[in-house]
């Protein structure tokens, strides 16, 4: 499974998301700091979830990582995050 | 062991602390605010440049203890990370998002920030 798909299920799984679109950008980073010869470094985010109504942008994005955490761990180097509250 | 006990992990804490005290708006970056190594971290130089914000710029490349250091100082995944007034703001997005919405030099006018 690729990391963009298990990104997907992670986030789905803790943050029962309704909407949910993650891109692996990590081709837009190649030669810079962080990137790999393997890519699957850089990812896009953008998700609205019910979990984000009334937090701070920084308990959103605290959210998303903490459910990544597992990725961060094996390589994950960097994500782009916009993230909003779901009615 | 875990890695707060040992004395060079506490070292590395208080260099943070004291670094994050140590001005106003202070940023953790890859590379310097002359030269960002890294496309989020000139982002973030780009707009407190554009509020005319004077910032302290630390580059983490400079420094592997710092680098991991940080990370663990506020729990958080990435770099850059911004803090004002010693209080952590988040990373380039978070940043971004304030500055758009106007949010960012409301923050700054309130804490007494000059830009």
């Amino acid at each position: 499974m690729s990391r963009r798909d298990r990104i997907e299920q992670a986030l789905t799984a803790a943050l029962h998301p309704a909407t949910l679109d993650v891109r692996d950008e990590s081709h837009l980073h190649v030669g810079h700091a962080g990137a790999r010869p393997g890519g699957e470094t850089h990812y896009r985010i953008i998700i609205s979830a019910r979990a984000f109504q009334g937090t701070t942008l920084v308990a959103r994005h605290r959210l998303v990582n903490e459910a990544l955490r597992d990725e961060f761990a094996t390589g994950l180097h960097a994500l782009a995050i916009a993230a909003t509250p779901a009615n | 062991m875990t890695a707060a006990t040992t004395p060079q992990a506490s070292s590395t804490h208080d260099r943070i602390a004291a670094a994050v005290a140590s001005q106003d708006v202070v940023v953790f970056m890859k590379g310097t605010p002359q030269f960002p190594m890294c496309g989020f971290s000139g982002q973030v130089v780009q707009i407190l440049d554009h509020l005319g914000v004077p910032f302290k710029g630390i580059n983490v490349l400079d420094d592997g203890d710092i680098r991991q250091g940080i990370k663990d100082f506020t729990n958080w995944p990435t770099i850059p990370q911004i803090f004002i007034k010693g209080e952590f703001i988040g990373g380039c997005d978070i940043l971004r998002e304030m500055f758009q919405s106007g949010e960012l030099a409301s923050t700054l006018a309130e804490k007494g920030i000059a830009a």
